[in-house]
């Protein structure tokens, strides 16, 4: 069996878990994105893939071969930090050479390989110079190009660009990603960012208290979120409760939907409803009465904030149908039963 | 807010207490030294005021060439011991837990409480064939004979060492604690051991401290003279020793000043020395 599999993989502190049960299989070649908030468990996840941390229960295997004990420096991978860690009495192609050198490779080969990557990240001819003196984006680059010396059968990168600022970071989300997929490395990111997971991934894992939440494509997790942590996580959503009746039909806040029937008995749920779903029209007809609070007009979105029900539900279109709405006007909204998602929680 | 260069003399006021000080308790002493060095010894134990070289000339001797040459190759030795067992210690020190730590570095701080006269006879006693450690051994099984360790050069390096731990350790650890840990994370992904990480990141991204802390030791081992006579033979008396021999012993002030000044100012150019190295290496 090829790729990265983690099996049952957890991490505890002392009586705190910090990882919990953790299975997930990586293809070989594909880029996946370890994504929750600060402390649900990614970093560590990451660490121990990394063997700079050891599991407390369960394997990790790569490539067949089980390395859940295999010391860090014996499992050939290449990794990017938070802070980078470039070491700042080096050059910068003394640090892209580093790993080379460790392993004893000639200066000549080592020569060559440097140029290589350098030529690589678009820095050429920048060997010799000091690594204190590069700009964050620089510096981000070489940090990668150490990693990939070796051409590692891993690549892990820790929050790699959440140094850099806005637009910087968004140019380099679509270099990385262009990057790893000429080389076809297996590569893992950890990120609090669902965009930069959205842009790069072809598997986004949503974590959340040391458990996967959900593991899928970009489009699947977004269209069709596992649990509302999931689906509130991931963009924007609103969270509206429903009831079905013993003839299965649904009332959200209050209002039957026509055509929508989730459950075939008597039950409650909750529905998440991507904004951009959430339709405004005229009260009545069928419609669930609303009445507008706010409206933001951001030029490119109008998001309009309307309370139903004793609940803010958020509507968001294009300038091209921008809703005729002034606040304290009483509008109604249409949900789409095959645009709801319906959570189990 | 930017700083402004002093215009009116009242700015550079809060600059006179400390050149006084400096002036009073230093500058003074220091020329009052040069001045006697040349003076003219008159037996009986003073001197009169008067500028012959002779002091010096008598300092160009293979005897004190050799007292001389002892002296900074034991200091640098000192040096050299404190730091290679400093800096590991140091950095597993600034990993450990923090209760940990501050057990350390009070047990650390501690040892700067003691006078060197007691750290001397403290050692003199643990290496004494009598009461030293050589009876744990014996007890032990490691040696047949209880002996006595001292008095001997390794024995004054030990006591010496001991002494100038406290400060090597508070030297070292604060660069230390600001040592960024993934440094030895990411070498370590790069494919070098833990010990290679040490040598090959930690040890050169620490070189200036490193630096710095040798030149501490050095110059405070250069000015021990107790240790050397507790623990040592007379070969391994340092300058310092005849210094303070001559000064007061044999009541000789001009050639004791004479012997300090030579000693402070072979001191100096050795650290001048070592701080052009590290520029040179640096700008390399």
């Amino acid at each position: 069996m090829s790729g990265l599999i983690l099996e049952h993989v957890t991490k505890q502190f002392g009586t705190f878990t910090a990882v919990n049960d953790v299975n997930l299989s990586v293809a070989d070649g594909s880029f996946v994105c370890l994504l929750g908030p600060s402390g649900c468990g990614k970093t560590t996840l990451m660490r121990m893939i990394a063997g700079l941390d050891l599991p407390t229960g369960g394997s990790i295997r790569l490539s067949g071969a089980d390395i859940t004990q295999v010391p860090t420096h014996k499992r050939d991978l290449g990794m990017v930090f938070q802070s980078l860690a470039l070491f700042p009495h080096l050059t910068v192609g003394e640090n892209i050479a580093y790993s080379l050198r460790i392993r004893g490779a000639d200066k000549d080969a080592q020569k060559k390989r440097v140029d290589e990557l350098l030529a690589m990240i678009h820095l050429p001819g920048f060997a010799d110079r000091s690594v204190s003196k590069l700009s964050g984006g620089q510096r981000q680059r070489v940090a990668i190009a150490r990693a990939l010396a070796i051409s590692p059968k891993l690549f892990l990168l820790d929050e790699p660009l959440s140094a850099l600022d806005a637009k910087l970071r968004e140019a380099m989300q679509v270099e990385l990603r262009q990057l790893q997929q000429r080389l076809g490395i297996t590569t893992i990111v950890v990120t609090h960012d669902q965009r930069e997971a959205m842009t790069m991934a072809d598997t986004v894992v949503v974590m959340n208290g040391g458990e996967i939440r959900q593991a899928a494509a970009p489009v699947d997790i977004y269209r069709r979120p596992a649990d509302s942590f999931v689906a509130d996580f991931i963009g924007q959503t609103n969270l509206l409760p429903f009831e079905t009746d013993s003839a299965g039909r649904a009332a959200v806040l209050g209002t039957s939907i026509e055509g929508f029937a989730p459950f075939a008995g008597p039950a409650k749920g909750m529905l998440s409803v991507r904004p951009e779903d959430v339709q405004l029209v005229p009260a009545g007809n069928g419609s669930i009465p609303a009445q507008v609070t706010f409206v933001r007009d951001l030029g490119g979105t109008i998001e309009t904030f309307v309370e139903a029900g004793g609940q803010q539900v958020i509507a968001v279109s294009s300038p091209r149908n921008r809703p005729e709405v002034h606040v304290g006007q009483t509008v109604g909204i249409k949900l789409d039963p095959a645009t709801s998602v319906v959570l189990s929680k | 807010m930017r700083r402004e260069p002093p215009q009116r003399l009242g700015d550079y006021g809060p600059l006179f207490f400390p050149a006084g000080m400096l002036t009073l308790f230093f500058v003074v002493p220091f020329a009052t030294m040069i001045a006697v060095s040349f003076f003219q010894r008159e037996q009986g134990g003073f001197y009169t005021p008067a500028f012959v070289l002779d002091n010096y000339a008598r300092f160009l001797s293979l005897f004190f060439g050799k007292v001389l040459g002892f002296s900074l190759f034991l200091a640098v030795a000192v040096a050299i011991a404190c730091v290679a067992v400093g800096v590991p210690f140091t950095y597993l020190l600034a990993r450990s837990a923090r209760k940990t730590q501050i057990a350390w570095l009070v047990a650390l701080l501690s040892i700067l409480s003691l006078s060197e006269v007691m750290i001397g006879f403290a050692w003199s006693t643990l290496f004494s064939r009598t009461a030293g450690i050589t009876n744990l051994f014996v007890w032990l099984g490691l040696m047949s004979q209880a002996q006595a360790l001292t008095p001997s050069f390794g024995a004054v390096m030990t006591a010496m060492t001991y002494q100038a731990f406290p400060y090597t350790v508070l030297v070292l650890y604060p660069a230390l604690v600001r040592l960024d840990p993934t440094l030895a994370e990411a070498a370590r992904t790069l494919g070098a051991s833990p010990v290679k990480a040490f040598f090959t990141v930690v040890v050169p991204a620490l070189r200036n401290t490193i630096l710095a802390t040798l030149i501490m030791v050095f110059i405070f081992a250069l000015g021990s003279y107790l240790l050397p006579q507790l623990l040592g033979r007379p070969q391994h008396w340092t300058l310092s020793v005849l210094i303070t021999d001559q000064a007061i012993y044999q009541s000789n002030m001009p050639f004791a000043a004479a012997m300090a000044v030579f000693l402070v100012l072979v001191s100096l150019a050795l650290v001048g020395l070592a701080v052009y190295a590290g520029r040179q290496k640096e700008a390399k």
